[in-house]
Formats: C-alpha cells, structure tokens, sequence
C-alpha cells in the first residue's frame, strides 16, 4: 500500500482522450512527511504515520511541537497512520511524500468524512419507498416507516432495525477512483468521480497494489 | 492560492480553450461536430439557432436549437469540446434576451428572429 493525505479542492469536469467530458474531483495532496515509523518490535505492528498542512506554531500544543521538532519538520494540522506500507518502498523518519508516488490512469481509494445531513427520516437515512399515495386515507404518514415489527412476539423491538436519525457525517470509502491527471508543481490530482466531504476536508488517499 | 484558483488553474490547464467566432443568443450558427463511427471519424454540421450560453471559464456550454423535421431538437455543446471541430456564425440576430426560451413555444413565421444589422 501507498498513500497520501490530502484536502478537497472542489469538483470540475475535463475532456478525457476519446473527447468525452469526465465529472472530476481536485485534490490537494503533500507534501507529507514521515513523522513517526511504528516497528513490529517497539509497537507491536507496521505503520507509518504521515503529517500534512502547516499550522501555526503558537497554536500547538508543547507536545506537538516536540514530536514534529524530531520529525524536522514544521507543525501540521493532521496526522494519519496507514499500515501495510509498500515494501521496497520503506519509508525512513523525516522523508516527504508528493503525488509523484501515484501514476496517471491508476486506481486509488480515498477515504473522507461524508456530509452531515442531521436528523433524516427513513426515506432520505435507507432508502425506504415511503407510502407511494396521496389519497386512498393517507392522512399525513407519506413518509412514515410503516410498522417496526409483530406484536405479542416478541413483544419489542429488533436491534438494527432501520429508523429516522443522524444521517452524514460517517467514514466514507470510495474505492477504484481513476486517476486523470496529476500536477506535481502545484501538489494536486485530478481523480474521475467524487469523494466523500466537503470541499476543504480531510481525505486519505490510498493505493493499494 | 483559494480552492476557487486552483479548480480554475486546473480547467486552464486541462481543457484547451479554442478561439471560436463571438456569438450570442439569437445568433445561427453551424457547430461542425466530429463523430466516431467504429474507427471512422466523420464532421456533422448541425445548424440552429442559440437560445442560451450557459456557465462561465472552460466549463461553458451553449444551447442550439433547430427544427428537424417537425419537431424541435436542442442540442447542448460544451463550448471546449475536442470534439468541435469548429464554430460557423450564420447569422446575427435581434433578441432583448439573453436566454430565448420563448422561442420554444412559437412556431413557423413566428419563430423568426430578425437579422441585426452590420
């Protein structure tokens, strides 16, 4: 595996070779740096942790501060571990990752934060087909769930059974994104489709190959 | 640079804008359109009138209208497209709007757009 943090710039469209026109995301990616290796001997596991986006010094933490010092490296605003990193490709403490690790027309995952949405009915929340009818008695139940169960068995209800609530907001994996272009000069890629989140947010991006 | 400069960077850098003659609604125009045919590749004229430009930068996109047939037929062309092979302008005309959607509702004599002229 190989990754990247990144941030969402915003949604586009670009005309691919055939001419056709392709809804496309741009993102932001590194530079990252290495910031800390986890061994299988010191922690029990392989990990590296990757850091990306300045922050001002005088809002971090002393901690911080020390653990990015060691890393050589100014403070970030987000930090990410990702396990199973490409053997061969070994990444050492302090070393910092752009987009060139990623190749135009391959195929990457990217992970983001959806949308939060509030408190949805089941219709908008799973997909529910509401009652379908205006008239026929339907007083003012044409999204209503319908009935969450039987009676005197079993006399309660399923755990996991699908009702309104918080909607958005959840760890959301798009997988098998193309990418389309990359521009290293200005540390950004072009993916086909959109990704979870705003724009502005946090993604980690990944490949795994 | 904001998230707006870099989606616009992305565009300027991406899709090549071409030089196309100035047009607006109202205008006739002839879009030659390139369409693949298995391995073929063959020009389509379509000829009509523009009823709306829509968008702005590389992501524009224009609306042209035409009677084929007996029927109305709108076809919507992304100004940028590769596929455009070019842009003819036919005919300038008279319009207080910038989108004529009016014109959807007329027919025959009606439906003329006078000619401005030069």
């Amino acid at each position: 595996m190989s990754g990247l943090i990144g941030k969402k710039i915003g949604m586009t469209s670009i005309f691919d070779a055939s001419g056709k026109n392709v809804p496309c995301t741009v993102i932001e990616a590194g530079p990252c740096v290495v910031t800390q290796v986890k061994t299988q001997d010191k922690d029990g596991y392989e990990a590296i942790q990757l850091a990306f986006d300045e922050k001002k010094e005088k809002q971090t933490t002393k901690a911080l501060k020390g653990h990015f010092a060691k890393a050589g490296t100014t403070p970030k605003k987000y930090v990410a571990e990702f396990s199973r990193f490409e053997k061969g490709h070994q990444k050492k403490f302090g070393d910092v990752l752009t987009v060139d690790i990623f190749i135009e027309g391959e195929y990457i995952d990217v992970v983001g934060v959806s949308k939060g949405k509030g408190f949805q009915g089941v219709v908008k929340r799973h997909g529910f087909g509401g009652v379908g009818q205006a008239t026929h008695g339907q007083h003012n139940r044409l999204r209503a769930p319908g009935s969450i169960g039987a009676s005197s068995w079993p006399s309660r209800v399923f755990k996991g059974m699908r009702m309104a609530g918080r909607m958005g907001g959840d760890r959301v994996k798009m997988i098998n994104l193309q990418v389309m272009k990359l521009i290293p000069e200005k540390n950004l890629i072009v993916v086909k489709g959109s990704v979870p989140g705003p724009n502005g947010s946090y993604l980690i991006l990944e490949r795994w190959s | 640079m904001n998230k707006m400069e870099l989606i616009n960077f992305v565009q300027d850098t991406l899709i090549e804008q071409k030089e196309h003659p100035a047009f607006k609604a109202g205008d006739n125009v002839t879009v030659h359109y390139k369409i693949k045919e298995g391995n073929k590749e063959r020009i389509q004229p379509y000829q009509g009138v523009v009823i709306q430009r829509r968008g702005a930068g590389a992501s524009e996109t224009f609306t042209v209208r035409k009677i084929s047939g007996n029927t109305g037929v709108e076809r919507i062309f992304p100004i940028n497209s590769p596929s455009i092979e070019k842009i003819e302008l036919n005919r300038r005309g008279v319009v207080r709007r910038a989108r004529i959607f009016y014109l959807r509702a007329l027919r025959g004599k009606k439906a003329r757009i006078k000619e401005k002229r030069m």
